[in-house]
Parts: C-alpha cells; structure tokens; sequence
C-alpha cells in the first residue's frame, strides 16, 4: 500500500483548508468605529458637565468661562504666533528630554537585565526612582544647572528614565525560556540571541515601559516649565503662568487643553503601535 | 548487537552517547549510564514511561545541556532540535521564521528569500510564507518549524515529541510528510515520543527507556516494509509487544 505523492499533498492541503479560520481575520474599520463613538459619547458628557457647573452659577464666568468661551479662546491663540512659539519650546524639550530618556533608560535596562549581579544591587533602586516623584528633584537640578534648559531635562530624564529601564528589564525577564532554546538551536548566541530573539520578545513590555515614560516625561515637563520660566523661553508652562498672573481664565484653559490634547494624542499613538503589535503576535481575542 | 544490523548495510553511527549520566543539582537523576548508538540515516525512536528523562537526553545531544559523566559524540554532524511546541518566532512571518534560521548559517539576503520559499514548498507551506505563526494551525507551525530546522541544513535531526499536541489526523499525514523528507534528505532522526504506536510507524529501530533514572532497556527492530500505516496489522502487532513491555517498566514503580 504506497503512499501516493499527489495524493498526501490534497490531503494535506484539505486538511490545512479546513483548519484555516477565516473569521480570524476579519475587517478593521468596524472595530475603529466602534472604538471611536465611545470617546466621542465622553467628551460631550465632559463638555456637558463643564458647561452644568458653569450654569449653576457655582463660580462666575469671570473665573470659570464656559466651553464656548475656552473653545473660541483655543482657536485665536492656535492663530498668535506666541502660541506656536511656546508651543515649538516645550516640544523641543519633550523632544530631547524623552529621547535622553531612551538612551539612558535603554542602556540601564540592558545592562540590568542581562548582568545578574548588577540587577541584585540595583534593580530595586531603580523601581524606588520611579515611585520618587521627579518634581523632588527640582531643586537639587537647579543647585546643579542653575535655572537652565538643562535643570529642566534632567527632571524630565529623571522622571522617565526608571520606567523605561523597568519596562525593558520586565520584558527580557519574561521572555519564553522555549523561544531562548529555539534561537540557541537556530545557532544564536549572546549578542546575537539577544538582538533576534530576547529584544524583540521584550518588545511588547519595552513599549508598555515607554509610554509609562512618556507619562512621566510629561508631567514632570509641565511641572518644570511651570517652576522655571526662562525669560527668553516662553513655553507652554510659562504661558499657563502668565495666564493665571492676567487672571484671564480663558486663555489659562485654553493652555490646558492644549496639554490635555498633546497628552491624549500621544497616548493614542502609543496605543495604535501597541495595537499593531499585538495583533500581529495574535495577542489579541479576535473573537470579542 | 540488534538484528537490523544484520539486515542492513552497517554503516558508521551518527550519534554515539557513551555511559552518560545527567543527575540535577536537586539530586534528582535523570539519566544512568546510557548507552545508545544511532547510525548514519537511520530513523530512531526512544519511546519511556514518564521520568525516563528523553528531554533530557535530547537536550544533552542537541549540546543545549552537557552531562554529569559519560559523553556524547556526533560524528554524524550537526544536530538541531525540534520541540513539542513549534516554538516559532511570533513576531516573525512563517518565512521570516525560516529566513532568521538561514541568516544565522550566513545565508545572503537574496538567497534566503529564494530558499525559505522552497522550504516552505517543500513541507506543503507553499504561498503560507506571510502568515503569523497565530494565523497557522498547530499541524502548520510545526510544518513551519520542520522547515525552520530544515533551513539548517542539519545532518542530525532530533525530534521532541513534535506531534505530541496534535490531532490523530494531523499527526497521521505528519507521519508520512516527515517519513517522505527524511528518506529524500538522507538525515538522521532521533525521535523522541511516549506514543508507541507512532514509533512502531516512524521508527527503523525502537528503543526503550526506563524511568527514574532513564537507562536503556530494551530495543526492538522494526522489520516493517515502508511506507507503513499507522493502523496497518504490523505495526499494531509490534506496537503490542512494546506497550507490554513498557507496562511492566511502569509498573515497577508502583508500590
């Protein structure tokens, strides 16, 4: 009784055919949509409940303007080139400061969790830094830089950094020792493995431990630029203080949007390449 | 020495595991004092109880283990280890997965593209080359990690309960996929099962390990004409014989 070529290769393919799922791979516009109208349905409940409080006659409209005012103040100073300039400043430092992170976290991350005895002295240091408030490093960053740019991105550095390191020491810690076997089979070595097997299991975690970064980065930013006004620098912060210094509420909420809106942006960034990854890994329930 | 080296041409052994032992640091002993021998070409099969330490075995083989005494020598060339799970990259396409195996060899970029395509025919994969390991069924990835190992260019291939996870029916045309690549390749097959039906099917040769501690204990020859079925009268007549005697190993350990 022979085994006939052609015929184990129908019935392979049969086979394959039938255990193939074609609802796993189903259309992606539906679910954007569907991720769409919730967050539309909060923001005018947000908006609904602002413009209550402002109805009430809780506080008047001199300190508390309703929506309309704030939404009208937000599209004249997005015309004033005051607000492109603050805005270029303090996103030139988000920029280098969450860039510095990287490398610094990246670097520190590795190195802990590839060199044992190093992750005993310092791992849970690193855990104690991320918990520290980085706005507690202000005044020691000002003894040290004076009042500078630098005072404000090594507050940044500082506030990001741990996250980033712990995100990518997480994820090396809980790479599959099978997937390690299988690239030390294919004949992966050390650098080698930890380039094509170790970092890009790691990934999903560093990317988890990025966006905490850019979290922190943020806040400690805001909290920066609100602590430090540089004369010759208008920033987003500094013009939040000018605005309360005016006492005119409208263009101090109008700023608050501002930084409300940069944050949801990039969150909402994060979000999609996170998205991306893990239904590329089948990492998601397409089922739901 | 067995009778199928009678009936064969003897020819030069592939595999060569010389009074090896493994004992863990718990203490626990996994392997005592081994002796196995696979030659050139030949397909193998170790079938045990649980606790005969066959992972173990092909872990100190494949060289990602070493043992405690004793040693193990390929002359037959390299190895490379298939797992019970595909163990695919799951970041990478089903080809990508068989291009990173060439690139680690210093295969060019070009050729790999090229190559890992006929990999991928060649285990029935054909225009599956883009999907995820997660878009492929468990018979699939396993294909995908038969190729991958292929992509090695092994000239020992050791396999860890491969079918293990997988249906009668997958596991059935698996039998005769890997029996077609392992006569056209020429390679040597240590197979790893507790399946005693499938090594009655795959095997020239079965060989049975004791447990806690795993040492030989007894070896059959498979004098079945190939291509064999998995419920051919023969293969059931031998497959018999070798559970009764893999009940009585098991039944040792009862109190």
């Amino acid at each position: 009784m022979a085994v006939d070529q052609r015929e184990l290769d129908r019935q392979l393919s049969g086979l394959d055919a039938l255990e193939d799922d074609p609802a796993g791979r189903a259309g992606r516009l539906a679910s954007l949509r569907s991720r769409i109208w919730p967050k539309l349905a909060a923001l005018v409940l947000a908006v609904g409940a602002w413009q209550l409080v402002v109805v009430s006659g809780w506080r008047s409209t001199y300190v508390l303007p309703p929506p309309s005012t704030v939404f009208s103040e937000v599209s004249r100073i997005a015309g004033t080139g005051a607000f492109w300039q603050a805005l270029g400043v303090t996103a030139g430092r988000a920029a280098v400061g969450y860039a510095a992170a990287i490398a610094v976290g990246s670097v520190i991350g590795a190195l802990v969790a590839t060199i044992k005895p190093l992750r005993t002295a310092v791992g849970s240091l690193i855990t104690g830094l991320q918990t520290m408030p980085s706005i507690a490093w202000f005044p020691l960053a000002v003894l040290l830089f004076k009042p500078s740019e630098a005072a404000i991105i090594f507050v940044v550095v500082l506030g990001a950094a741990p996250s980033i390191a712990n995100g990518l020491i997480g994820g090396v810690d809980n790479v599959p020792p099978l997937l390690v076997r299988a690239g030390r089979m294919l004949g992966a070595r050390g650098p080698t493995l930890f380039r094509h097997v170790v970092l890009p299991a790691a990934l999903p975690s560093c990317l988890g431990g990025l966006k905490q970064g850019w979290a922190f980065a943020w806040r400690s930013l805001m909290a920066g630029e609100l602590l430090l006004i540089l004369p010759t620098r208008p920033s987003i912060g500094s013009q939040l203080d000018f605005a309360r210094d005016l006492s005119d509420a409208p263009l101090l909420l109008a700023y608050m949007i501002v930084v409300l809106v940069i944050g949801i942006g990039i969150d909402g960034a994060f979000g999609a390449v996170d998205g991306r990854l893990r239904r590329r890994r089948g990492l998601v329930d397409t089922a739901t | 020495m067995s009778v199928t080296a009678e009936a064969r041409p003897v020819t030069a052994p592939a595999i060569v595991i010389d009074g090896v032992s493994k004992r863990y640091a718990t203490g626990a002993v996994a392997l005592e004092d081994v002796h196995l021998e696979v030659r050139r070409g030949e397909f193998l099969a170790l079938v045990g109880a649980s606790g005969c330490g066959k992972s173990t075995l092909l872990n100190l083989v494949a060289g990602l283990d070493s043992p405690t005494t004793g040693r193990v020598s390929l002359p037959g060339g390299r190895p490379t280890l298939l797992f019970q799970e595909a163990a695919l990259l799951p970041w990478q396409t089903a080809a990508g997965n068989v291009e990173l195996a060439l690139r680690l060899r210093g295969v060019g970029r070009a050729e790999r593209k090229e190559k890992a395509v006929e990999l991928l025919d060649l285990v029935h994969l054909s225009g599956m080359g883009d999907r995820r390991p997660h878009e492929l069924s468990g018979g699939m990835r396993q294909r995908v990690a038969l190729a991958r190992a292929l992509a090695q260019e092994p000239d020992i291939l050791l396999m860890d309960e491969p079918f293990g996870a997988l249906d009668a029916m997958t596991r059935d045309l698996l039998h005769d996929e890997l029996e077609r690549i392992w006569s056209e390749t020429g390679v040597t097959i240590l197979f790893v099962t507790h399946n005693v039906r499938e090594a009655a099917r795959l095997g020239d040769r079965i060989v049975l390990l004791t447990s806690r501690p795993g040492r030989v204990a007894a070896e059959f020859p498979v004098n079945i004409d190939r291509p064999r079925r998995i419920e051919s009268p023969p293969v059931s007549k031998l497959a018999v014989e070798v559970t009764a005697a893999l009940r009585q190993e098991v039944a040792r350990h009862g109190r």
